[in-house]
């Protein structure tokens, strides 16, 4: 058990999903231009993706910035491991390193042709 | 009062010794989504150059940067769009 029981969903999630996605909205209905922009750089990339929605939720919204030590939301994890927010996840796809760290990781991707 | 872009500015000046150093307030652009308040002063594009981020994976450097403006994000900001580079990797790019 942690310290905050909304850790332990957190903990289960980012192990069970390869890459796991903390936003505002969903991946259909993003509410937030910056969580928009993430979703759409990893349906670029035809990531298999889970999403949890931290406007239904404000434990989970206090609760994931916490857990990552970090301030904002959007928030990716892929294999586990935190990635960052929307900035860093856009430096990454523009520099190749995005796609890097999924092959690195095991994960099914495929950018689709630019 | 101070803006807070003026704050952040400063803050991240004392701090960084920034090589160069640029606040953008964005919040108009933000205003009406969540997260977005009447006054504004929620949202700020940010671009610092400091040779304090040498060696520092990017996750580390933006947690520098959340780490100086701990008290803004207490007070409202809400978000904050940061490039942070290097004086080496900024180079001859100009600033956006």
């Amino acid at each position: 058990m942690s310290e905050n029981p909304v850790f332990d969903r957190i903990q289960a999630e980012i192990k069970e999903a390869p890459v796991m996605l903390y936003m505002k909205g969903n991946a259909m209905f993003p509410q937030c231009g910056f969580s928009a922009r993430v979703v759409q750089i990893l349906s670029h990339l035809n990531v298999p993706f889970k999403t949890a929605n931290v406007l239904e939720d404000d434990a989970l919204r206090e609760g994931i910035k916490q857990f990552s030590s970090w301030p904002t939301v959007p928030q990716l994890y892929v294999a586990g491991e935190f990635v960052g927010g929307c900035d860093i996840v856009t430096e990454m796809f523009q520099s190749g390193e995005l796609e890097t760290l999924l092959k690195e990781k095991g994960v099914p991707h495929e950018a689709s042709a630019a | 009062m101070q803006s807070r872009a003026h704050r952040l500015e400063t803050i991240l000046a004392d701090t960084f010794a920034p090589t160069l150093l640029r606040v953008v307030d964005d919040s108009a652009r933000h205003a009406g989504h969540a997260g977005a308040r009447p006054g504004g002063e929620t949202h700020y594009n940010v671009l610092v150059v400091s040779a304090a981020f040498r060696g520092k994976p990017r996750v580390a450097r933006h947690r520098m940067v959340h780490e100086a403006v701990q008290a803004e994000f207490a007070a409202g900001l809400h978000a904050l769009a940061l490039t942070l580079r290097t004086p080496e990797e900024q180079g001859g790019l100009l600033a956006e």
